[in-house]
């Protein structure tokens, strides 16, 4: 019997005349909820609809075409790969970031904690160019790495720093809580079994931080696939070699090609949906095991 | 192996959690570290697992000082108040860790750890929940599980941090029991903290009482039943019915209320403690004591008939100025005490704390009784 049920039941004890209908405890449900659903209709849901109206005007072929167009393909790969390496990258850093910060008591924490956020706050177009700068071949960056035979700014590789930097603190702000709330006592445990600090590690905390790590390097992927104002500035946007699919779909729109654009954007949009709920799943899965639900 | 406790000290801050605490834990015994909250008992467990530092002091094993000894090199059981238990592995995986962890050149074959798995797994009855992850297990499923992954490496000693705490009362009196046969079949020196003197009494062969970070008492449950060296522990191991007041020729009074007192010498201010079984119920005053209490509630829960009283015309020091005096169901059938009924307390057993010494000294009273009727007593 639910809780509601129960409340109900005591109801209509107390009161015979008010009748079965259950009444939750907590207030404001309609209303909070209604607004809650208009808002996600107003900036979801409607510019998406305005997509698929869009694109509903092609037909298959034309869509298959501009789609299917060489240097989209082209684009397609750089930005998925790009994307792929960031998101590694960011795994790995977020996790060591997100460790040092929950783990250690440094002076300047706060600070790095705060820093952390920078990519979330600084608009993109203002990362990208700094980025571009600092990596050019005669920038801060660059020169030493020129000197190493590097080439970052213009490149593909300035593409994953990009992606890199905007996306990162996905990882960090979703990995941080799950360290946060695990048990010392889990630790503790696995030491006074005798395990090494690798094998703690690897058999007990990893395994507790994976649903976290994954969602966030999922996160980051996905904002990776759709990043615009930082790539541009740094990418150096050669077709075929380091031009991005958000690019593609402003290059359609300055060609007043909407439906073009729209199509291409179709595609962004559905990989970073697949991505999104198939994560959702398999997170659920691994949690229910874990929580036993 | 035996464990030795020597001149551990330990602050946190400002608070001292353990003052010079020093302990002999024999080989082969279970003991019971017993305290309220904040005595320093759990501590205590983590300095001796080194799962904690001591600032100054030394733990040995059997002779061999580990205080430098990392918890991992140890080689002692652990079990948490909650368990602790691997939320992504199996029970089977979870029993199986500290084998896994073992290194490469000491670590048994799969087989192996598979056949002690299984072992253990018969030895806590759920060898049908291998496969099953321990959200899907009961409190005490839980910790049968963490009990039996704590001691699949075979350690000598097992330590227990409130082991039974966070379980309801019959599973509580079951693993108790369990853990007892576990503990006479494979011979662990074993310490279990506890702040229920019900399960340290009955479960420990030996038990050590602490207070606020030092070592009230240690004595064997019977012993230290009976012979309480302290205030604080009679306090602390059961119900306690107190009358404090001054002693003037042989007499506790306070208020209304006296007590005579056959044989003590002493004078000044002195409380008398009692049990509840150490008192007796009648309904006029004697010639040993003048006890008047009012019945507040009578429990007929259990093997004994429990009642509840409040002084009239004095108070009690004990808790909430609550007398509980517990007769046996036949004495209760035949007095039919009943809420609001006035009683006079008869003290057949006393043990009075006078002055400045920590030790009670015993009181009774039949033998006073005994020569006054033959009018032999020494005046």
């Amino acid at each position: 019997m639910s809780a509601a049920n129960q409340a109900s039941a005591v109801s209509t004890q107390h009161w015979p005349r008010s009748g079965n209908r259950s009444k939750r405890v907590l207030p404001g449900f309609g209303l909070s909820l209604g607004i809650s659903l208009f808002f996600i209709s107003l900036i979801l849901m409607l510019p998406l609809t305005g997509l698929v109206i869009e694109v509903s005007a092609m037909s298959f072929n034309e869509f298959w075409f501009v789609i299917t167009d060489p240097r989209v393909v082209a684009s397609y790969k750089v930005t998925a790969l790009s994307a792929l390496a960031a998101s590694v990258f960011n795994g790995a850093f977020g996790l060591l970031l997100a460790w040092v910060l929950v783990r250690y008591e440094f002076p300047g924490k706060r600070l790095i904690d705060a820093v952390v956020d920078l990519p979330f706050a600084l608009p993109t177009a203002v990362a990208g160019i700094t980025l571009a700068t600092l990596f050019a071949a005669n920038g801060w960056y660059g020169q030493w790495l020129a000197k190493l035979g590097i080439e970052v700014a213009f490149t593909p590789v300035g593409i994953v720093v990009a992606m890199a930097f905007t996306s990162l603190p996905f990882v960090v702000r979703t990995v941080q809580p799950v360290l946060e709330e695990l048990a010392p006592e889990d630790e503790e445990a696995a030491v006074s079994l005798g395990a090494s600090d690798g094998h703690v590690f690897r058999r007990v905390i990893f395994p507790a931080l994976w649903p976290a790590l994954m969602t966030g390097v999922a996160l980051s992927f996905t904002r990776s696939l759709g990043e615009f104002g930082a790539v541009i500035f740094i990418a150096g946007n050669m077709p075929y070699v380091s031009e991005v699919t958000s690019l593609m779909i402003f290059v359609r729109l300055q060609e007043y090609d909407y439906a073009a654009a729209s199509a291409i954007a179709s595609v962004v949009l559905l990989v970073s949906l697949v991505m999104l709920f198939a994560i959702t799943l398999w997170q659920s899965r691994y949690l229910k095991r874990i929580e036993g639900r | 192996m035996s464990i030795t406790v020597d001149g551990i000290n330990k602050r946190f801050g400002n608070y001292q959690a353990l003052n010079n605490v020093s302990l002999d834990i024999p080989e082969g015994k279970l003991t019971a570290l017993l305290g309220p909250s904040g005595s320093g008992k759990t501590t205590l467990l983590r300095i001796i697992a080194g799962l904690e530092s001591s600032d100054s002091g030394r733990i040995s094993f059997s002779g061999k000082d580990v205080t430098g000894l990392h918890v991992r090199d140890r080689n002692i059981g652990f079990v948490f108040q909650h368990y602790a238990l691997f939320r992504h592995m199996t029970v089977a995986q979870n029993i199986a860790f500290g084998l896994d962890s073992l290194p490469r050149t000491r670590r048994p074959s799969k087989a192996e750890i598979q056949a002690r798995v299984s072992e253990l797994l018969d030895m806590i009855q759920l060898p049908h929940l291998a496969q099953r992850y321990p959200a899907q297990l009961s409190g005490g499923q839980k910790q049968r599980v963490a009990l039996a992954r704590a001691i699949a490496t075979r350690p000598k000693i097992l330590l227990l941090d409130e082991p039974f705490g966070a379980l309801d009362a019959k599973v509580r009196k079951d693993l108790r029991r369990w853990l007892r046969n576990l503990h006479d079949e494979f011979h662990f020196t074993s310490i279990f903290v506890t702040h229920d003197q019900e399960e340290a009494l009955e479960l420990s062969d030996q038990v050590v009482v602490m207070s606020q970070g030092n070592v009230e008492q240690v004595d064997e449950p019977i012993e230290l039943y009976a012979r309480p060296d302290s205030r604080f522990v009679f306090d602390f191991l059961g119900q306690v019915n107190a009358l404090s007041g001054a002693i003037q020729h042989g007499r506790l009074s306070q208020g209304k209320a006296w007590v005579t007192l056959p044989g003590v010498r002493d004078q000044g201010d002195a409380q008398l403690y009692m049990r509840p079984h150490e008192v007796r119920l009648a309904s006029a005053p004697d010639a040993r004591a003048n006890l008047p209490l009012r019945i507040e509630a009578v429990s007929l829960i259990g093997a004994e008939v429990r009642i509840e009283l409040s002084p009239v015309g004095w108070h009690s020091e004990s808790s909430d100025d609550i007398w509980e005096v517990s007769i046996s169901h036949a004495e209760f059938n035949r007095q039919r005490p009943t809420r609001g009924d006035l009683r006079y307390a008869v003290p057949e057993i006393g043990h009075l704390f006078t002055g400045k010494n920590t030790r009670p000294s015993p009181v009774t009273w039949a033998e006073e009784e005994h020569c006054r009727a033959q009018a032999l007593c020494p005046s």
